[in-house]
């Protein structure tokens, strides 16, 4: 590390209001900062609780460059812990999803670790006596990251030992993973089907930024979302009813008025959703029988409510986003600084007809595919962005849209639908919890939050 | 057309790779039926294509969305424009039935698909169902399994 390293007034001079500096995109020193302090300092999403429902069951996956596992404990407690073992280093499970039986044994040297990580035995344990292993750090088994929290069956670590707590940290956002959740008439999803894993040679942020980017669907995705409407309307002379696909895309070519009504919600700490009034899901067709479900499972007034909230894209900061109406959660884990591995996972409505999670499964291969048109286009444009960040003519990028100067940081606000203000709430974000562990001053700080 | 052999089968399947080697998506169209599916599992011995994960499974609606889409003049991602050639091993018949009007054959396959500086390699197996329809072969249903379904891929825009 050189040019950025413990300098936190050098990572603040790359945010303005307005503009961001082209390193975050570029530098691979920002990168390794973002994996140590950024991707420590926030609440990371893990997995879901419904992947791991039996004691012995565990998942893998990576806090930015982490590798880090979650295990379902004998007491059906769940625990977020470093994928390596003690002795060697080895990594303990190598399977997305498994089961470990009553306990994890490393398959280098046999030591075994209970499910909750403590160290349970070592093989042909005498040759350690004497050597003082028991004052060791190795001896405590599979380090446990900083902090875990479950909410609702979805799992979230936070690696730093101290910072702001979970609550804090989310707030109010909560309210779009909620909604998700209401949406089954027992409350309560299931993550089914596999993930759709799409490799992106561009830098993290720039797929979150596209999340709430909401003057790039007309323009990027003419070439597919407006084929599959020309298409259609060529076809539908045929006669049939408007099929689910054609739902699907036909709403990325809503007008700017539309997308601007559609409106934008930001919370603190860099969360942020658009589509507060309604949205390009608000639409589709009624799946024969879900209403009634809901009905009787909560009224008609309160299935009407969590309906009628039809939130776009949800982004929990800093690399995750959340379509309630969908069911679809979408994971952009860094790779490096020009490369972004994209995860698609679909939920299951559990109590919901068949025809909903048809249409969640439909969604994520039509939208979030590496076979996805929309995908395409999306990726065209973010690798093109990645390699003309390299101009020297320019070097910074722009998020002035609807800026208005002195506007509030770290507040709940609505904002026009076609506002950069969730990208600005977002840098804001940033630069908090990369510099807050850099300094005396943010060490301590984060100590007193604890 | 008089009784389908097996070498009609062959060829048929062979004809498909060329096509699409040679870009004629048009006729590649023509070669399956209306009510025929283009399916890519994303899961090992996939049985249901609607409620498991699937990279693709797409009717004839939206496969001709994503021919006209490869021509657009807005298609960004098709400037400069991909290329695909197929490596075929010849096609096992695995089904002859002339009474149901049903015939099935498997082909392991590479498949290379290259744009501008990029050129990747797939391997995987196709499956075509087919059937006679005003005496052609037409394509009921193509299943593309890759041999590695749930690994992270770029983008992967044309036909295997
Ligand atoms: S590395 Fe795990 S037991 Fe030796
Ligand atoms: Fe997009």
């Amino acid at each position: 590390m050189t040019r950025y390293a413990a300098d936190p007034s050098a990572i603040k001079a790359l945010i303005h209001p307005e503009r961001v500096h082209r390193d975050v995109y570029t530098d691979p020193d920002i990168f390794r900062l973002e994996m140590k302090h950024l991707f420590a300092n926030t609440w990371i999403y893990v997995g879901h609780a419904s992947q791991i429902p039996n004691p012995g069951d565990y998942l893998t996956t990576d806090i930015g460059n982490q590798p880090v596992l979650a295990s379902r404990h004998s007491d059906g407690s769940v625990h977020v812990l470093y994928n390596r073992c003690p002795h060697k280093g080895t990594k303990i499970a190598s399977e997305a999803c498994g089961n470990t039986g009553k306990f994890f044994r490393c398959p280098y040297h046999a030591w075994s670790f209970k499910t909750n990580g403590a160290l349970l035995a070592i093989p042909f344990k005498k040759g350690y006596d004497g050597t003082g292993l028991e004052d060791t750090e190795a001896v405590k088994g599979l380090a446990p990251v900083g902090a875990a929290h479950v909410y609702r069956d979805f799992i979230f670590a936070r690696l730093a030992p101290s910072g702001v707590d979970f609550e804090t940290f989310f707030g109010e956002s909560l309210s779009s993973i909620d909604n998700m959740i209401d949406r089954s008439p027992e409350g309560k999803l299931v993550l089914e089907g596999a993930p759709l894993r799409y490799m992106h040679p561009c830098n993290w942020k720039m797929l979150v930024e596209n999340q709430t980017d909401t003057c790039h669907p007309m323009v990027a995705h003419e070439s597919s979302a407006g084929t599959a409407i020309s298409v259609w309307e060529r076809e539908q002379a045929k006669g049939g009813k408007k099929p689910m696909a054609v739902e699907v895309y036909a709403p990325f070519m809503s007008p700017y008025d539309f997308f601007e009504k559609m409106g934008l919600r930001v919370w603190p700490n860099g969360h942020g959703h658009t589509g507060v009034t309604t949205s390009i899901h608000a639409d589709y067709s009624a799946i024969p029988g879900y209403f009634d479900k809901m009905v009787a499972a909560y009224g008609e007034e309160r299935a009407r409510a969590i309906l009628g909230e039809s939130r776009h894209n949800t982004c929990y900061f800093p690399n995750i986003m959340v379509k309630g109406p969908i069911q679809t959660l979408r994971v952009f884990k860094p790779v490096a600084a020009d490369r972004t591995l994209v995860e698609s996972y679909t939920f299951r409505l559990v109590g919901a007809p068949d025809t909903l999670f048809e249409r969640t499964l439909m969604y994520n291969r039509l939208i979030n595919a590496p076979t996805s048109i929309v995908g395409h286009d999306d990726l065209e444009m973010y690798e093109r962005a990645q390699l003309g960040l390299h101009a020297d003519g320019l070097e910074w990028v722009n998020i002035q849209r609807l800026y208005e100067p002195g506007e509030a940081e770290d507040v709940t606000e609505i904002a026009g639908g076609t506002s950069e203000r969730q990208m600005r709430n977002q840098f804001h974000a940033w630069t908090k919890y990369m510099t807050m562990s850099m300094t005396p001053e943010g060490v301590a700080f984060q100590e007193a939050a604890q | 057309m008089s009784a389908v052999t097996e070498k009609d089968l062959v060829d048929f399947v062979y004809r498909e790779a060329r096509l699409l080697d040679e870009l004629r998506y048009e006729e590649w169209l023509a070669l399956y039926a209306e009510d025929a599916h283009y399916w890519m599992p994303a899961e090992w011995q996939q049985t249901n294509p609607r409620l498991q994960a699937s990279l693709m499974y797409e009717d004839m609606l939206l496969l001709k969305i994503r021919v006209e889409r490869l021509s657009g003049a807005r298609t960004f991602s098709q400037k400069p424009k991909s290329r695909a050639q197929h490596l075929l091993q010849v096609p096992q018949v695995d089904e002859i039935d002339p009474a149901e009007n049903r015939y099935r054959t498997w082909t392991s396959f590479h498949y290379a698909e290259t744009r501008g500086d990029e050129f990747t390699i797939y391997a995987g197996w196709a499956r075509h169902d087919l059937r006679v329809e005003e005496g052609s072969l037409k394509i009921v249903l193509k299943r593309v399994d890759l041999v590695n379904f749930d690994a992270p891929f770029g983008n992967i825009q044309l036909f295997m």
